[in-house]
């Protein structure tokens, strides 16, 4: 069977739609089949409508996400009342501890991710991928730095991405790797990213698996909550009417 | 001594500037020894087969060990010449013929 990739994080402006209409016919042009570009908090679902027609016409299947970067873990979960119905993938911001283990224990967060320049505040660790693994949250890795970051502060990157790396394969914690591309430049082939994924000691089946399986595993779940049909995990409405 | 069994890259150069072949291998020889080094790099046994600067093609050779290697070091180009740019593979063969039949140059 044809694998689908996936891009979870392209970062382009949404408001600027020609910016959007090329980077989404480029990532069609790589060979993705899915592609999430974030949105604020505060969105208007005209512009959702919009992207979805954009990835239409590219012949490519938009996902709409949100990204949260909450202080405290009540303004997280205030954040996830209010828009886990409202979009196919949540990804956390984690700047905090507290906020760390909030979102790796919350099953209504898809994706939790660090800060990429503070080495201090990544707090994938032991105890967070335990949590992480009994919920449904996956490790997001955005390549954006690997290509910004030279010197000593890619040297650190990479030593902490393959740290955090190990500890979510020890914990079977799913790990997503996205472009998190603001620019057209930036965006690269799945096998490509792939093979960037090495760096940080993901073998190359885990690799791929980073960029397809793991992704559109999460679209697939969250779609399937998501539709009228849902009722609970493994219960679903398949008839309605006076048939029934 | 064992045969080193080697790969051919098709490449295709995304920018919005035209480069010389120079610029273009000084470019992937400094990607591979930023990031593996200069013993990566002098394992990686890389060479400009073939390159067309105006339609931003090239066909680049190395050992069939460090092919992953130089695909990283290719996929974390972003400047050449200190001009925004990025490489992309479109083609991967162990002959020039299946390359060039695989890009159908």
């Amino acid at each position: 069977m044809k694998r689908t990739y996936a891009d979870l994080h392209l970062c382009v402006n949404f408001n600027n739609l020609e910016q959007v209409s090329r980077a989404v016919t480029r990532a069609s042009r790589f060979g993705y089949g899915l592609v999430a570009i974030p949105f604020p908090p505060r969105f208007a679902e005209t512009q959702v409508k919009q992207l979805q027609r954009i990835c239409e016409d590219a012949g490519i299947e938009f996902v709409s996400r949100v990204d949260l970067r909450p202080q405290t873990p009540e303004e997280l979960l205030n954040g996830l009342r209010r828009l886990r119905r409202k979009f196919e993938i949540i990804a956390v911001l984690c700047e905090s501890k507290n906020v760390a283990r909030q979102a790796a224990k919350d099953r209504r967060v898809d994706l939790v991710s660090f800060p990429q320049f503070d080495f201090r505040r990544r707090f994938f660790d032991a105890a967070e991928a335990e949590l992480a693994s009994c919920s449904l949250a996956s490790f997001e890795i955005d390549m954006k730095p690997l290509f910004t970051l030279e010197g000593a502060a890619r040297i650190r990157l990479l030593s902490s991405l393959r740290r955090e790396a190990a500890t979510a394969k020890e914990f079977r914690v799913p790990i997503v790797v996205s472009s998190g591309a603001s620019d057209e430049l930036l965006m690269r082939k799945p096998m490509d990213l792939a093979a960037l994924a090495s760096l940080f000691d993901l073998n190359g089946e885990s690799a791929i698996e980073a960029v397809s399986v793991n992704p559109a595993a999460i679209v697939k779940r969250n779609r399937e909550k998501l539709s009228s049909r849902f009722v609970a995990p493994g219960i679903r409405v398949i008839r309605r009417g006076k048939d029934c | 001594m064992k045969r080193l069994k080697r790969r051919y890259l098709a490449l295709t150069i995304d920018s919005h500037e035209t480069f010389g072949s120079t610029e273009f291998i000084d470019a992937i020889w400094a990607a591979v020894s930023k990031l593996y080094g200069e013993y990566g790099a002098s394992r990686a046994g890389l060479s400009l087969i073939d390159y067309d600067g105006e339609r931003k093609f090239a066909i680049i050779r190395t050992i069939h060990t460090t092919l992953e290697m130089v695909r990283t070091a290719l996929a974390s180009i972003t400047k050449i010449s200190n001009k925004p740019a990025a490489v992309h593979v479109l083609a991967v063969s162990g002959t020039l013929k299946a390359l060039y039949h695989k890009v159908k140059v």
